[in-house]
């Protein structure tokens, strides 16, 4: 049985300790708004936060977050109030939508530990995370304007 | 696209075609013969919801539930669709909840001939449709506020989801169970475009906030009580079977319940998907390599350069054809010329590459299954699942989910069966879910082509003679093999060449290279776009003229496509970039769009950078702004992604890129800036989700001439060690 917090809450899980944190939560845990894209960290569809770093869950073996916390696109806000998703809402930045929980979580640790990147910055934080819908534009965009609501106090 | 008289039959087998055929190839299926099934979706527990036509639900509470029968795969139509209901209907779109409309008669496409979502039509085909839809349920609800307030419903006003008459007021959920029982007005007068207060305005997308929590539920994401997950494996080599299979040693890992094989496939079904994808390592199978065991890239084109030697069959003959092309003689008009021009222009197989990897979701439970899959062909979904649960069509559900990206990937349903075999045999439901390098290696390609030019310029260096000829497997031969119509979507954009010229031709050499091909967005405009764009690049450049001032005298007379010229030149700027900088163009009439494109680009340290693109689009009358700016960005980064690496390559019979890493795509740091300008228009709406893909090519490799001297004729750019 491995521990560790998921979303700020205690989670144990009976699952093989090399299971991917990926489908640990997928379909484990049913919490599906982290996504599947290539099993290889090279798409990003997958990302979510490991002690608050951005980490691809697909290559990640459940055995390696025991006693570890976790944050997931489930767990960044209760109602779409965190910045990054309101700045996303506002510009309207998905289309089909399926890369949008790795997109945002790279964000919201970007804007973490960098309050005011410039397009530079967001370029090297977002890279790894492909869009085949080509959002990328907006994306730029809405992470400048989620990063002009977190300075406002606006955002959570 | 030309009008066809009722009854007659198609002069080509056009991807709004296909579905016909191959529901009839498949086994005499007729496709829409199934009733409309009552929608699925939750409502609000014990209030009662009155349906006023096949897509609009009205609840007692006021809740508006529309069902939209396109699939919503990134392009818009579940935002679009409702925002041409509430129009007519006069509510704020805001208010709509959407839901995927099962299968039924109602929701056929007339443009495709099928619930088919593809052709960039899904707004032209609902354009009158629902707003039709939308005005006959307002006449409705009117009339039954007039009769409930006892005035004529002259005197009634319906505005923001309720009808108002002398100082009575009704809301539309008050008013929509009597409002159904009511007749449908057949005649009914539609806004004019300048009455409209939605669409043609930005509105927010509907299914954005699912979008940016994690709700938004893909085919991936679907979860039912005791499903278990499956995977399978598929032949390595493409059309290789199974010989012999073991699969004791998986069969005994935790988590397995069965593993079913085919001569074609093997299930694995696990617990969990983990469970599932470390079991089918732990097969033992024995493959038969099939035909295509020595296939590599060098036969595949050595196969397409030997059936190019011949001259095809000419497309002419075909009603599609705009008439204005078929008057000359392109052989008189080429033997005539002051100067002749002659290039090849050679487009690899590419891969459709969607975000979310294949998978579907089957519940067969006696004499019924349920379908939950992210597809673009609900009706062939329905008829293949049925087909592999021993069923009717009518007795299989559909229940479409989000798409993860389409690009008509998801026009196929070959990873349906496998999740209705697996769920009949195990008596519960079954999850199948592709990898990565399933989906990448199993694709349905883009086929490769070789795209013959040859053309000739008078004394005065005007365009007197442009004739092309494709070489490429069929697409549209995979659903109809007997079919011997010249004309195939392969070489669909050129009927409607933009461009005037007195002496055209247009030739089809049909050359089967083993593998399976299919619709990829934007389908034959893109290739073609490529050579159309490309030659007249050439052909400018041996008239000595600037290319766009080229193009603009091949379009003198056509308002509309020189306005969009004009605009693109200024926006971009033409002519005058920065130091260091160079610029390319393209057009393209499509989808009923005219659009320009201009690259601007540089090159840094022996590689291409592209930094700018200017794109206008006069695309008729527009619904929602917002989203074909989102689209025009979508198909440049797409179709960009192609140009620079696109490149699906095949040895021994196996597909080489397996993943991300060995087939490239476009990523935020290497993405341009995006400049879009919609022109104001009334015409009717024009398509959107595949127009802004084909321009990007050629205008990036005209602009790469303008920087290097280098023509580029084949793709992607990066096989010339410039990307």
């Amino acid at each position: 049985m491995a521990k560790f917090t998921l979303n700020g809450h205690e989670q144990a899980v009976d699952a093989a300790p090399d299971t991917p944190l990926l489908w640990v939560l997928r379909d484990h845990l049913g919490l599906t708004g982290t996504k599947y894209g290539c099993g290889m960290a090279l798409c990003g569809a997958c990302t979510v936060h490991l002690e608050g770093a951005p980490v691809r869950s697909c290559l990640l073996p459940l055995s390696a977050v025991e006693g570890k916390s976790i944050t997931t696109i489930e767990g960044i806000s209760a109602d779409r109030s965190h910045a990054v998703q309101r700045a996303w809402i506002e510009i309207d930045v998905p289309q089909c939508g399926y890369c949008q929980s790795g997109q945002i979580m790279s964000a919201v640790a970007l804007l973490k530990s960098n309050p005011s990147p410039s397009d530079a910055e967001i370029d090297a934080a977002l890279s790894g995370n492909l869009c085949r819908c080509g959002t990328y534009a907006r994306i730029r965009r809405a992470v400048h304007r989620a990063a002009e609501l977190l300075r406002d106090g606006s955002g959570s | 696209m030309s009008a066809r008289a009722p009854g007659h039959p198609p002069s080509r087998w056009s991807r709004r075609d296909f579905l016909k055929h191959s529901a009839l190839a498949g086994g005499g299926l007729v496709l829409g013969v199934s009733l409309a099934a009552p929608a699925t979706g939750p409502r609000t527990p014990g209030r009662p919801v009155s349906e006023l036509n096949a897509w609009l639900r009205i609840g007692s509470d006021d809740s508006i539930t529309m069902l939209v029968d396109r699939s919503e795969m990134g392009q818009g139509v579940y935002t679009a669709l409702p925002m041409l209901i509430a129009e007519e209907l006069e509510i704020d779109p805001a208010r709509v909840r959407v839901v995927a409309a099962p299968v039924g008669d109602a929701y056929v496409n007339a443009l495709n001939g099928g619930q088919v979502t593809g052709t960039s039509n899904s707004v032209p085909d609902a354009w009158e449709k629902l707003r039709k839809a939308g005005a006959q349920a307002r006449l409705m609800l009117v009339a039954a506020a007039a009769q409930r307030f006892g005035v004529p419903a002259s005197a009634c006003q319906a505005a923001e989801g309720r009808v108002t008459a002398s100082g009575r007021t009704a809301t539309y959920g008050e008013l929509a169970a009597a409002a159904a029982r009511l007749p449908v007005p057949k005649d009914v007068k539609l806004k004019d475009p300048g009455q409209f207060r939605i669409i043609g305005r930005p509105q927010p997308r509907l299914d954005t906030p699912s979008k940016v929590d994690g709700t938004a539920e893909f085919g991936l994401d679907v979860r039912l009580p005791g499903m278990l997950y499956a995977t399978v494996a598929l032949a390595p080599q493409l059309g290789g079977r199974i010989q012999s299979i073991d699969a004791k040693a998986a069969e005994a890992m935790p988590g397995v319940r069965r593993v079913i094989a085919s001569d074609t496939q093997a299930i694995v079904v696990a617990d969990h998907f983990w469970q599932a994808r470390k079991a089918r390592d732990a097969l033992t199978i024995r493959w038969a390599p099939g035909p295509n065991a020595q296939l590599d890239n060098a036969a595949i084109r050595a196969r397409l350069l030997e059936a190019a030697k011949k001259p095809g069959l000419s497309a002419l003959t075909s009603d599609d054809v705009a008439a204005p092309l078929k008057g000359g003689d392109a052989e008189k008009g080429l033997s005539q010329a002051a100067k002749r021009f002659e290039a090849v222009y050679e487009l690899p197989m590419l891969a459709h590459a969607t975000m979310e990897p294949m998978n579907c979701t089957a519940d067969v439970k006696g004499s019924h299954c349920d379908l939950y899959v992210g597809t673009q062909v609900q009706s062939i979904a329905q008829a293949i699942a049925a087909e592999a649960a021993g069923l009717k069509p009518a007795q299989v559900d559909v229940h479409t989910t989000l798409l993860g990206g389409g690009f008509g990937r998801r026009l196929e349903v070959d990873f349906v069966p496998a999740a209705v075999i697996a769920s009949k045999a195990l008596g519960v439901p079954v999850k199948v879910v592709w990898t990565r390098e399933d989906d990448m290696t199993n694709d349905y390609f883009r086929p490769p082509a070789l795209e013959a030019v040859r053309a000739g310029l008078d004394a005065q260096g005007r365009l007197s003679a442009w004739a092309l000829h494709v070489t490429s497997p069929s697409i549209t031969a995979r659903f109809d093999p007997t079919n011997k119509d010249p004309f195939d979507s392969v070489i669909e954009y050129v009927q409607n060449f933009p461009y005037a010229v007195a002496n055209f031709g247009l030739n089809y050499t049909r050359q089967e290279i083993g593998i399976d091909v299919g619709y990829l967005r934007s389908v034959s405009h893109g290739p073609n776009c490529f050579a159309v764009e490309s030659s007249i690049d050439e052909l400018a450049q041996l008239a000595g003229k600037d290319p766009l001032a080229f193009r603009r005298e091949l379009l003198a007379g056509k308002p509309r496509h020189l306005e969009v010229l004009r605009l693109a030149a200024e926006r971009s700027q033409w002519g005058h970039p920065p130091a260091g900088h160079y610029q390319g163009i393209a057009f393209m009439e499509g989808y009923t769009s005219l659009i320009a494109q201009v690259a601007e680009v540089s090159i840094e340290r022996g590689t291409l950078r592209v930094h700018r693109m200017t794109c206008v689009i006069d695309c008729g009358q527009t619904v929602n702004p917002r989203i074909i700016e989102s689209q025009l960005e979508s198909g440049m980064v797409y179709g960009l992604s192609a140009a620079l690496w696109g490149d699906i390559t095949v040895r021994n019979g196996q597909v080489q890129q397996r993943n991300f890493n060995a087939y490239r795509v476009l990523r935020l740091n290497e993405t341009p800036q995006f400049d879009i300008h919609i022109v104001p228009s009334v015409g009717k709406p024009g398509g959107i989700g595949e127009t802004g893909v084909p321009p990007i090519a050629p205008a990036v490799c005209n602009a790469l001439y303008a920087a290097t001297g280098k023509r580029v004729r084949s793709l992607p750019i990066s096989a010339h060690g410039l990307a």
